[in-house]
């Protein structure tokens, strides 16, 4: 089976990032980008029949398909929460594709976001039932930093094998700070970085510097899924799925085969085949970034440069909007913020804007081929997308 | 008023029925790992059936405790308070001679004389009087 061309992306909505909640709810948020998404697309809210949601990393209920139906008026024949980290937000758009394909539904809204900050994030967690989960019995007992002590594992063996230096690293969250520079939304816009700020900020997992992490936020993304016969009658340029991948490998580090190349290796070579495009015709790449390593890692695993590579390759291209090689025009995440899962999303929504030449002061010329990547867990859940228009 | 002071404020493994042979060995001063008797690689975690071919034969043996590093970490921040008298503290994964590997902390070592792929050997923390943890040192 294919979901080439299955489905498109017609609209989207996003918050812009802030630091804390600022009196916002979850809910909230999610309302106002799902509106948004809705009217992007051309759709009223009676035409969206199915209902695809991101679990909040901070708050914990049931049925969100159902409390964000009910409140906004959406009786979904089609309804999920999509547990899959990071990756939650590609995750979603073939699996509305696919409902779309199957005939389960014909508009999915996909929908994260969150009301959060730095503390709220880092606060310990509230013990839950499941306290007898491996994680909790053979890891936490020796102090992880979140899953910053995971990245920092990676980004050491990775060193360790390959010679990637800390220098290589820092020039991806310098390039993306450009990017930063010329959207108005981003949580650092305005902040230019060199290499050297990013050597010289703190080190808070060894060999992973403070501006090598991602910054937890508040903000919300949703994008509107639709069948081919809708998106011929959207005023937008579809944004259609042409391959999609998805490959996954558990909770813990200890646990892989190694640590230094992930699923990645699966999940991309399936969405280039599914898409029948190679990485020459690649215009954007907009994969999830929430330390440097991940993005050398994604780099890799994906083809765009040999394995173990990734370090010369970052240092030989451009990834600012102008470059030679756009990535993560938005920003990324480390420089436009992590709102909960909709920092995931927000690797689609650039790629859509970037698609439809809405993109205003960082349009990528002639940007007609994306492929997005998202990441779950540490390096664990992965969706590779490729996405085009017409 | 002592009792409060020595309490191990943090979290602390839950041993289940299927992992106790493991903790109960952490306290003996003995690494124990399962074994599966069909495919005959060895299991950590503890687990009721083997990852690699789903058998449930899987037997208790008595590791060498010997290893290497794979990777490791200095954690400069604590996220959870009760680590924050530890900054900074070595988070690791270590690579047991038996094939799995471990999460764990490098103790007795500072930590910037850690190293990738250096030896090391089990060093057994009984941090209450049920708990011990399995650490590592330098061999």
């Amino acid at each position: 089976m294919t979901l080439k061309r299955a489905a498109a992306i017609t609209g989207i909505g996003e918050m812009k990032p802030t630091r804390s909640p600022d009196g916002k709810s979850t809910l909230g948020i999610w309302t106002d980008v799902a509106r948004h998404a809705v009217l992007d697309a051309g759709l009223s809210i009676a035409d969206i029949d199915g209902l695809l949601i991101g679990q909040p990393i901070t708050e914990q209920a049931q049925m969100w398909p159902s409390i964000l139906g009910e409140y906004l008026g959406v009786h979904p024949r089609y309804g999920n929460v999509v547990d899959l980290g990071g990756a939650s937000a590609a995750g979603m758009v073939w699996r509305a594709a696919a409902a779309i394909e199957s005939g389960l539904a014909n508009a999915v809204l996909c929908v994260t976001g969150e009301a959060s900050d730095v503390e709220t994030f880092y606060a310990p967690r509230a013990r839950r039932s499941a306290q007898q989960l491996p994680y909790r019995e053979f890891e936490v007992p020796y102090g992880p930093m979140g899953v910053n002590s995971g990245y920092a594992l990676i980004a050491a063996r990775h060193m360790y094998e390959y010679g990637t230096t800390s220098r290589q690293l820092a020039k991806i969250a310098v390039d993306q700070r450009t990017n930063a520079c010329a959207n108005p939304d981003a949580l650092f816009y305005g902040k230019p970085l060199t290499v050297d700020d990013v050597l010289a900020s703190p080190l808070v997992v060894d060999p992973l510097h403070l501006l090598e992490i991602v910054r937890p936020c508040t903000g919300g993304a949703a994008l509107v899924v639709v069948s081919p016969q809708l998106a011929r009658e959207s005023s937008n340029p579809p944004v259609w799925l042409l391959g999609a991948g998805e490959s996954s490998r558990g909770m813990m580090l200890s646990q892989m085969d190694s640590i230094t190349t992930s699923p990645i290796t699966e999940a991309a070579p399936k969405a280039f085949a599914m898409a029948g495009v190679s990485h020459k015709d690649i215009d954007l790449i907009s994969v999830y970034d929430c330390y440097t390593i991940t993005v050398l890692v994604t780099l890799e695993d994906a083809g765009f440069c040999a394995k173990g590579k990734g370090g010369p390759f970052v240092e030989e291209h451009d990834f600012t909007w102008q470059g030679d090689m756009p990535l993560n025009t938005h920003g990324g995440q480390l420089s436009f913020g992590q709102p909960g899962l909709a920092g995931g999303m927000s690797h689609l929504t650039e790629a859509v804007r970037q698609l439809q030449h809405r993109a205003s002061e960082r349009q990528v010329a002639d940007c007609e081929v994306a492929f997005v990547n998202g990441n779950g867990g540490i390096m664990s859940e992965q969706v590779s997308l490729v996405l085009g228009i017409e | 008023m002592s009792d409060i002071i020595t309490r191990y404020a943090k979290p602390l493994p839950e041993p289940s029925a299927v992992s106790a042979p493991f903790w109960e060995g952490l306290n003996a001063g003995e690494l124990r790992l399962q074994r599966c008797a069909t495919c005959s690689r060895y299991v950590f975690y503890p687990r009721s059936v083997c990852p690699h071919c789903l058998s449930d034969r899987l037997e208790w043996q008595t590791a060498s405790g010997r290893g290497r590093l794979y990777s490791y970490t200095i954690v400069r921040r604590a996220m959870n308070p009760a680590f924050a008298a530890d900054v900074p503290y070595v988070f690791a994964i270590v690579e047991l001679k038996e094939g799995p590997r471990v999460t764990t902390n490098l103790i007795n070592c500072a930590p910037e004389y850690a190293r990738v792929d250096m030896p090391v050997k089990a060093a057994y923390d009984s941090v209450t009087s049920e708990i011990a943890l399995l650490k590592f040192e330098p061999e």
